[in-house]
């Protein structure tokens, strides 16, 4: 065991348990509740809303998986991941003030309730709550599975410890504190991302001699490596492109990201969040895939992508520097699962519970249950994470692209087009995802491009052919 | 009920509407120096500041320009209004 390299982990670990704690005990009671550990009552600044989109996005594969695969593909991945500069910017852009405003008109806590109240349709519902559990719930799994074999690859402590160390870390402020705890932790491990990114950026740069001599020696190695198509030429412009539907525009669907844009205090704090946003996430994205990048001049050899960031971390930098640096994908991991793991509760309870079991519930009840619910979800997952089943594993891979597909033509023309009705909204949310399976199993990348775009067409198509059937537009002026 | 529209999401739509703008720019920065300068031959590429041009421009300027232009777009362009309804309501009743 590396003790440098363990304490400035372990303290990062107990840092954001005691915040989270401490964030807990400032819950407000009170007819407030739901919005409060749903939403944090609304209450987002413009630091904190930035960051908490930016890490809530911010997963693994920002900090592992990504630089792992530039090490591999050269400046043709970085060129990839800096699609997702925009989701700085186009999420809150796109859903902008309307979908805040129209939030608090119809109290809306969860993105369900927002389609509910649009909608007015049962079945709408239904399918977006099954969505989200099944989808959100595998996704979840796997990003703990991530975390517990992040906390084993450093420690050397066995699978089922990391695992454990990693889950009572995270459950226990997220039950306690809820959305308010999630993203102030967020926005402390987006900081932690931040200074983890700058850190190994300069310290291989530093160990490669520059990048005068970093590029001259990728060219040497194989001059495809600084091209924009990959060293093994096999980034096309076409698929290289269409990842700014995956991990850029698309994000707008995802679930755990837009019900971030009904939680902030007031323009100003969208305003602020915007360029924050942008910032943070490009500075991260460009940054950690140059150095999986630089890291081949350094490090040549390494076989498994996933190794190539630890490898890297414990190579050019001193071990305390480096338990910082590897703090940070941790850090992505936690911000995700914490996030999510209050979404998927959030939809038991709210979407299911409260609108069709017991509309009346007593608030004192709403309050044990939510509780309960987010701690059986999270017990739940870790149980899932102990042996992972294949079918999560599965599950996982339409994890991304299926909300994406799902999500993102019910919400947008939701709010910008008045004649969508439920039947489009339907049919969008099924052909959406169906096909989006469909073509996974049968025709991944198809045409040369990532299999999530023909699913988001199809389902646009599948929307407004809906909604010219007969059906029922909003009686309200709400929206 | 008469529908009246909320000038609040007037200032929405609008800004909506930029930010969709602002992202099809930026595809379009990305794309343009990405594959207009990086196609050629890797003996040909020039360097800026040690990176390949072609990624200078497009990932690296590309994300202090666009940084910038989001400042932009949001410090003169985007407007401040008011999200709780009855807030509004009230200032506008008196």
């Amino acid at each position: 065991m590396n003790w440098d390299v363990i304490l400035p982990l372990a303290f990062f670990l107990v840092l954001v348990f005691c915040i989270g704690i401490y964030t807990s005990r400032h819950m407000k009671s009170g007819p407030s509740f739901l919005q409060d550990y749903f939403l944090a009552g609304r209450e987002l600044g413009g630091f904190v809303l930035a960051m908490t989109m930016v890490a809530t996005y911010g997963s693994a594969s920002s900090f592992i998986g990504g630089p792992g695969a530039a090490y591999q593909l050269g400046l043709g991945w970085v060129l990839l991941a800096m699609a997702q500069l925009v989701t700085g910017y186009f999420t809150l852009a796109v859903l902008g003030k309307k979908f805040a405003i129209v939030a608090r008109k119809i109290n809306a806590v969860t993105l369900i309730d927002f389609l509910k109240a649009r909608y007015e349709s049962k079945w709408v519902v239904i399918l977006s709550a099954l969505s989200i559990v099944i989808f959100l719930f595998s996704a979840m799994a796997a990003q703990w599975v991530g975390g517990g074999r992040l906390i084993e690859s450093f420690t050397g402590l066995s699978y089922t410890t990391a695992l454990f160390i990693f889950s009572g870390s995270v459950l226990v402020y997220v039950i306690a504190g809820g959305f308010r705890a999630v993203v102030i932790t967020d926005a402390i491990q987006g900081v932690v991302m931040v200074i983890g990114t700058v850190i190994i950026l300069a310290g291989t740069i530093v160990a490669g001699g520059g990048i005068d001599n970093i590029m001259s020696e990728l060219r040497t190695e194989n001059p495809n490596l600084i091209s924009p198509f990959g060293s093994n030429e096999s980034l096309t412009p076409l698929y290289v492109s269409s990842f700014w539907i995956l991990v850029g525009v698309g994000v707008v669907g995802l679930p755990q990201i837009s019900v971030r844009a009904m939680s902030y205090r007031n323009a100003k704090a969208m305003h602020r969040a915007m360029i924050i946003g942008t910032f943070v996430v490009g500075f991260i994205m460009l940054g950690m895939h140059l150095a999986g990048v630089f890291g081949r001049v350094i490090l040549p050899g390494i076989e498994v992508p996933d190794k190539v960031m630890p490898l890297l971390a414990l190579e050019v930098l001193p071990g305390w520097l480096a338990g910082i640096v590897l703090a940070a994908p941790l850090a992505a991991v936690m911000s995700t699962v914490d996030s999510v793991l209050l979404l998927v509760s959030s939809t038991i309870i709210k979407d299911v519970y409260i609108n069709y079991v017991k509309p009346d519930a007593e608030e004192r009840f709403v309050k044990k249950l939510s509780f309960a619910i987010t701690a059986v979800v999270g017990l739940s997952v870790f149980a899932m994470a102990i042996n992972p089943p294949d079918l999560l594993i599965w599950l996982n891979l339409f994890a991304f692209g299926g909300l994406e597909a799902a999500f993102i033509w019910p919400i947008v023309m939701g709010l910008y087009w008045r004649r969508g009705n439920a039947n489009g909204a339907i049919a969008s949310i099924v052909v959406g995802v169906g096909s989006y399976m469909w073509l996974h199993v049968n025709q991944p990348n198809l045409w040369g491009m990532h299999t999530v775009v023909m699913p988001i067409l199809f389902s646009f198509i599948a929307y407004i052919v809906g909604s010219f059937t007969k059906g029922d537009r909003p009686q309200t002026n709400t929206f | 009920m008469k529908k009246v529209k909320d000038w609040r999401f007037r200032v929405s739509n609008k800004e909506a509407i930029m930010g969709t703008v602002l992202a099809l720019l930026n595809f379009v920065w990305w794309y343009a120096f990405a594959y207009g300068l990086g196609s050629q031959p890797v003996k040909e590429y020039t360097y800026i500041l040690g990176f390949p041009a072609w990624f200078f421009y497009s990932c690296i300027a590309g994300f202090i320009v666009f940084t910038i232009l989001v400042w932009i777009m949001v410090k003169f362009f985007f407007k401040e209004v008011p999200f709780e309804t009855e807030e509004m309501e009230k200032e506008e009743n008196h």
